[in-house]
Order: structure tokens, then C-alpha cells, then sequence
């Protein structure tokens, strides 16, 4: 047993090519004042040539070149995603492999948006339970083939993109980095949000997961903080699941979080990518030194399932 | 027991804090998206706080039956 993990270090990889409200104007029946006003997005990234696994593996080669650590030093790496197409062999063993690391254990993790925050605490309880010295965990999403472009109400909303984390067992005496993770699910719901069949489109019932998101989720994040011995009052960031600036907002009043914290919205330039959005939008904001190393910083991820999961960590 | 007089006008309040819109034009034959320009996901915040408000549960599936302010107000008399 150790005494717990910490992130030392983030990566991540998002594809050069900018889709603005404007560029789909062109394809679907929509306008940038509409997607602003509704989803808080004005440009997204869209994958040409690139995989998941490729993006996976470019955002970890950043992680890992900041973190002081060498790929002989990972025996994990966990990949949440849910739009590789690619059945098997899995993401994760193909980022080892292109990585250099040898022999680890590579398992993907499918919970959807939340699926960072799930792998995060995946990963910490692996450390903890002396499964694993040092770790990588990266959320990965190719959202744009998952994508009905003629779809007005679904075309907007998406964007592709990785983030990594490097994770590693915190020394003795040393404060852990990863706070308990809270996570759970509302399968009864689960419906509403699909990616289904053999040409499966993302599909949802918009109003139900509005709803959700914006009334059911800030108890389980407030737990989250709780689990870590945090307040609210005391949080330097709130890194949610980037769907929607309404949903972000509607959360962040009922968390009672102070005009002092950052709170990301990643989507404006990115759009929702799943899995990604977290590492992405938390990669960006130390790449920034928008918080101070040692901060608090809530991660809290949400999505199909309907999953959800959240935990504390320790800015790097 | 509110009167729908008295539902129009709470249901008014929470439309002008909502969505911005003028409470002298909400009345019952008014429809929320298209006289009210209330947006889906503004009518489901519209939702959220007319269950406090008026301490009635509406369902998700009841939300799409909900097409004018006079619609609603009948819900929430019958439910509340």
C-alpha cells in the first residue's frame, strides 16, 4: 500500500484543423449566434488522418516528455474513449507499443465523457493497491466518424482531441494528489444518450440530459469534495465535463462556487469531445499556470450511461 | 390552492429570470417557443423552477406536452 497517487505531469494533442459555427453553416441548417447561444461553442477541431490511438499517443508523448519520467518507468496505461472504431487491439496497447513501454497493463475504459475521471481513479486505486508504481491514463475521442454531418442537432456539438495525465505513487509522508474518486451511474436514463448499431451516430434526448446535468449532478460533485476534505470555498478550478457553457454554469450556481475560481470552458474553442475534454481543458489550464502547483482542482465528468465521476486532485 | 391567474403570473416571474422574456407579454394562449422564443433547453430550466416553485413534479416526457403558458398552468393546477 502506498500513500496514494499524484499527477506530475499533462499532455495533450488536438488536430490542426478548425471547424468554425460558420464552416457548418455551410453544411447544415445553422448559425453561429444559434450554437453560441445554446452551446457556448464557437470552433471545434476535427481529425483528417488521424486515429484515436494517434492522438492518444501524441498527447502521453507530451505527458511523459514533462513528466521526468521515461517510458521504462510505465507499467499502465488505461485509455478512456468510446469512439475508437478499432475493436481490438485495443488503444491502449497500441500507445504502449508506440510509446516504448514494455509489458504494462493497457486496458480501454468505456464510460463515455465521464470515462477521464473514471481512468483517473482506476489508475489511483491500482497505485494504491501496489498494481502499479507509475501510470498513464489519457482520455481519447474521434467524435467527427461518430458524427451525422447532415444532423443539425448533433452536428454542432462535437469535436476530437486526447489529454494524458501521468500518474505516479506519491512518496511517503508526501500529501496525495488524487483525492477519492465519486463515481456512479443513472442506467435507468441510460437510453437517452446513444451511440448504437452498425453505422452507429451519436444520438440524444437533449432535454433529459440537460436536466439531469444541470439538477442531479452538483450533490455527487459536492460528495467528491467532500471525500477529499475540501470545501468549495477552497477550490482553485472546477474542470467539468466541457458539453455545454449552460450546463457548466448551472452547476457551478448550485456548487456556490465564488467569482475566485476558474472554471474551464474549453468548449469554446474545442467543442465537447467526450472522454478528451477533461484532460484537454486541464492540460491548457497548467500549460497557462492559471493555478498555482499544490491547488485543489475538481475534475467532474458526466455523460452517456448515464455515468458520471469526479474526484479532487492536486494541480502538478 | 393557486388560481390560474396566480400560476400565469409565477410562471411569468420565472420566464423573465429565465429567459429574458417580458412578463406582460406571458398569457395562456401564448406558445413558449414560438411567441415566448424560449429555447429547449431555457424550457427545461423553465421546468426545474416552476417544481419548486409550485411544488408539482413534471416528468421528463410531460416536458414536450407543455406547448403554451396555458398548457402548463393546467398541468400544474391538476398536480399541485
Amino acid at each position: 500500500m502506498t500513500a496514494g497517487s499524484r499527477i506530475v505531469a499533462m499532455g495533450h494533442y488536438q488536430p490542426s484543423r478548425v471547424v468554425t459555427n460558420s464552416d457548418l453553416a455551410e453544411i447544415v441548417d445553422t448559425n453561429d449566434e444559434w450554437i453560441r447561444s445554446r452551446v457556448g461553442i464557437a470552433e471545434r477541431r476535427v481529425a483528417d488522418s488521424e486515429s484515436v490511438a494517434d492522438m492518444a499517443t501524441f498527447a502521453a508523448e507530451k505527458a511523459l516528455a514533462s513528466s521526468g519520467l521515461t517510458a521504462a518507468d510505465i507499467d499502465m496505461v488505461v485509455v478512456a474513449t468510446c469512439s475508437s472504431i478499432d475493436r481490438c487491439p485495443n488503444v491502449a496497447t497500441r500507445v504502449a507499443a508506440r510509446l516504448g513501454v514494455n509489458a504494462p497493463a493497457a486496458f480501454d475504459l468505456n464510460t463515455a465523457c465521464s470515462g477521464f475521471s473514471y481512468g483517473l481513479g482506476t489508475v489511483d486505486h491500482a497505485i494504491r493497491a501496489g498494481a502499479s508504481r507509475n501510470a498513464i491514463v489519457i482520455g481519447a475521442e474521434k467524435l467527427s466518424d461518430l458524427t451525422d454531418w447532415t444532423d443539425r442537432s448533433t452536428a454542432v456539438l462535437f469535436g476530437d482531441g486526447a489529454g494524458a495525465a501521468v500518474v505516479t505513487a506519491a512518496a511517503e509522508g508526501e500529501q496525495a494528489g488524487v483525492g477519492p474518486v465519486l463515481w456512479g451511474s443513472a442506467p435507468d436514463k441510460g437510453d437517452v444518450l446513444r451511440i448504437e448499431g452498425r453505422q452507429p451516430y451519436i444520438q440524444q434526448e437533449g432535454q433529459i440530459v440537460f436536466r439531469w446535468a444541470t439538477t442531479e449532478l452538483a450533490p455527487f460533485a459536492l460528495q467528491a469534495l467532500e471525500r477529499a476534505g475540501v470545501r468549495p470555498d477552497e477550490i482553485a478550478a472546477f474542470v467539468p465535463h466541457q458539453a455545454n457553457t449552460r450546463i457548466i454554469d448551472g452547476i457551478v450556481k448550485r456548487l456556490g462556487l465564488g467569482p475566485d475560481v476558474v472554471v474551464a470552458k474549453d468548449l469554446v474553442e474545442s467543442g465537447n469531445t467526450s472522454a478528451a475534454s477533461i484532460p484537454l481543458a486541464l492540460s491548457k489550464l497548467i500549460e497557462r499556470r492559471e493555478v498555482p502547483s499544490g491547488a485543489p482542482i475538481l475534475l467532474f465528468g458526466f455523460g452517456g450511461g448515464l455515468t458520471y465521476a469526479g474526484q479532487v486532485i492536486r494541480c502538478p | 390552492m393557486a388560481t390560474r391567474e396566480e400560476i400565469t403570473s409565477g410562471l411569468a416571474e420565472i420566464l423573465e429570470e429565465v429567459a429574458g422574456v417580458n412578463p406582460d407579454d406571458v398569457a395562456e394562449d401564448k406558445s413558449f417557443t414560438d411567441d415566448l422564443d424560449v429555447d429547449s433547453l431555457s424550457m427545461v430550466e423553465v421546468v426545474v423552477a416552476a417544481e419548486e416553485k409550485f411544488g408539482v413534479k413534471i416528468p421528463d416526457n410531460e416536458v414536450q406536452n407543455l406547448k403554451t403558458v396555458g398548457d402548463a398552468v393546467s398541468f400544474i393546477e391538476a398536480n399541485h
